[in-house]
């Protein structure tokens, strides 16, 4: 079976910067697949060699077995982008912008009715005649997402739909991606956010400094780095802790500190008694999910020196 | 092959000037009959290029052409630049137009915007003077070639220019001297003798000398010749402008 999408040894030079220096990787057809790292990691830049619209340095990608370069009708026919930068036409209306880019797809007025659908869909109807000048940033965000689909491309790659997104809307897009999934699409999600790429992908590439560090799937990518970390205020002072909570105590405070507990080892119950007994009174509690960037010190091996 | 693309990417180019046909024609045609009201009045008397043809008449066919060329280059040129600038032209690299199909579409879209300025020009021009229209054929085939030229040279100079003062540096350091210089309020014949030289070495020159040739049925030049020049020049941008598209160069990073 040939891949929804393959990456070859793909390098990208501007000047002495290495925005991608050779990656290598294979998404299969009905995958939903996340592409995460940091800032610049270049990320954009490889959905960009696969658009087309950047040029690899060197190395090959395609589209469902269709190369990017040679046979780019092909391959940009089966791939659908929806660009990280809220981009549009401020000379046409939601619904001539729709037609415009289906008809640069070569689609005639048979693709009309499915224009209609994604209006309908995306919640677009009260804007379809409206100046695209004239909407929201999600309404703008909506209308690229619509945009991409045009075409039904089998394979969907959306550049951090979800930065900047009130959350009402990411709500819907993450329903709306999960229909597309069950669809039978293959889709790409880049993102920061980490709760995102795990409520929604199969499988999760961590790309940092053009390079790629780690590859799979979801579950096994979480279990790198099984800790939480929690943060207790108190109504007293913190004073000196028992051995069994110290060893958990990563920041403390006047009145608080911040432990990395263990996802299975450690019970959340039994350590706030533990608290209690040593007489202090939690009076809030907060919990937070390790970020990327923790997960990415874990697999990069800098996690281990620094705790 | 996408005709429909082709076809979509031309339409979207014409709607796009004619949702602002003040900014687009008008203001192009209003202008064009400002340079007819002043070098008319100031010249008239003093200059008469071919016999029994009065200068106003002589100038006119030079304005509308001048108008004709400036509104095609104008009309790839910015739109170009604006898409880059706004970042909307990703819809377009993202489609499965070809480099040649974008390069017809954009021309044509010139063309269409030329012909639309010259015509308003001319027309508005026949208000105040008496026009011959020798050869019509030949009006609309230099017509056509000097903007698709300009047109051509639009999307060269669109996709070359990363800032608007680059795009302005082009025009008034490239497109504006030799339109000026190409014998629209003048016959070259009428230069002293370097300068003719100099002109004829500018093509901008035997695309206005023949298509004032199709309303005077008199030229400084053959017609032939004439187009001959304009259709080698306009290989040559062509060209230039479909290798830049091929290669992707400032447009696909
Ligand atoms: N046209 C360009 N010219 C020079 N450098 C570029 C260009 N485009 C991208 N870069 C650089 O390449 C690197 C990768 O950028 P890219 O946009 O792919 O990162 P990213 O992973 O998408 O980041 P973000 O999460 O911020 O969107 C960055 O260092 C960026 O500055
Ligand atoms: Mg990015």
């Amino acid at each position: 079976m040939t891949s929804a999408i393959s990456i070859r040894d793909v390098h990208k030079h501007y000047g002495s910067l290495h925005a991608l220096d050779g990656v290598s990787f294979d998404i299969e057809e009905g995958e939903f697949f996340g592409l995460l790292g940091p800032n610049g990691a270049g990320k954009s830049t490889l959905i960009g060699i696969l658009s087309g619209l950047v040029r690899a340095t060197r190395g090959r990608a395609a589209i469902l077995g269709h190369d990017v370069v040679k046979a780019y009708r092909r391959s940009r026919r089966l791939l659908g982008v929806v660009p990280q930068e809220l981009v549009y036409d401020p000379f046409f209306t939601v619904r001539e912008m729709l037609r415009l880019q289906s008809g640069y797809f070569g689609l005639g007025r048979a693709n009309r009715s499915w224009i209609e659908e994604l209006i309908e869909t995306l919640d677009l109807a009260d804007k379809a005649d409206a100046n695209l000048h004239d909407l929201s940033g999600g309404m703008k965000r909506r209308v690229l997402i619509a945009q991409a689909l045009v075409h039904r491309p089998r394979v969907v790659v959306l550049d951090e739909p979800t930065a900047g997104v009130d959350v009402e809307l990411r709500k819907a897009l993450w329903h709306f991606t999960r229909k597309l999934h069950a669809e039978g699409h293959t889709i790409v999600l880049t993102t920061h956010y980490l709760e995102e790429a795990e409520a929604l992908c199969d499988r999760i590439a961590i790309l940092n400094h053009g390079r790629l560090q780690a590859l799979e799937c979801k579950e096994a990518l979480l279990d790198r780095h099984p800790w939480r970390f929690i943060r207790l205020q108190f109504s007293q002072p913190v004073g000196e802790l028992p051995e069994a909570l110290q060893r958990i105590v990563v920041e403390k405070g006047e009145r608080c500190v911040v432990l990395r507990m263990h996802k299975v080892e450690d019970q959340v119950g039994e350590i706030l008694d533990r608290f209690r007994a040593a007489g202090l009174h939690v009076v809030d509690l907060s919990t937070r999910e390790p970020g990327l960037e923790e997960i990415f010190l874990e697999i990069t091996g800098e996690g281990e020196a620094a705790s | 092959m996408n005709p429909v693309g082709l076809s979509t990417l031309y339409w979207k180019e014409v709607l796009r000037f004619l949702k602002v046909t003040v900014q687009t024609v008008l203001t192009p045609v209003i202008t064009a009959l400002l340079y007819l009201l002043v070098f008319a009045q100031v010249l008239e008397d003093h200059v008469e290029v071919y016999a029994g043809i009065s200068y106003i008449v002589f100038l006119i066919p030079g304005l509308v052409m001048m108008s004709v060329i400036q509104n095609a280059f104008a009309n790839s040129s910015s739109s170009l630049i604006q898409s880059k600038m706004v970042g909307n032209i990703v819809f377009l690299l993202l489609s499965p137009i070809s480099p040649l199909e974008f390069f017809v579409a954009f021309v044509a879209a010139a063309v269409t915007r030329g012909l639309v300025v010259g015509l308003g020009v001319w027309l508005t021009a026949l208000w105040f003077v008496d026009l011959p229209l020798a050869h019509p054929g030949w009006v609309l085939l230099f017509g056509v070639a000097g903007s698709a030229v300009l047109g051509a040279m639009g999307v060269v100079a669109g996709i070359w220019a990363e800032k608007f003062d680059q795009l302005a540096a082009f025009q008034n350091f490239i497109i504006l001297p030799l339109s000026f210089l190409s014998g629209v309020f003048y016959s070259i014949e009428s230069l002293p003798p370097v300068w003719r030289e100099v002109s004829r070495f500018n093509p901008f020159f035997y695309m206005i000398d023949g298509f004032r040739y199709g309303f005077l049925g008199v030229s400084d030049i053959s017609p032939w010749f004439s187009l001959g020049v304009s259709g080698l020049f306009l290989a040559l941008v062509s060209a230039v402008c479909i290798r830049m598209l091929a290669t992707g160069y400032r447009l696909r990073g």
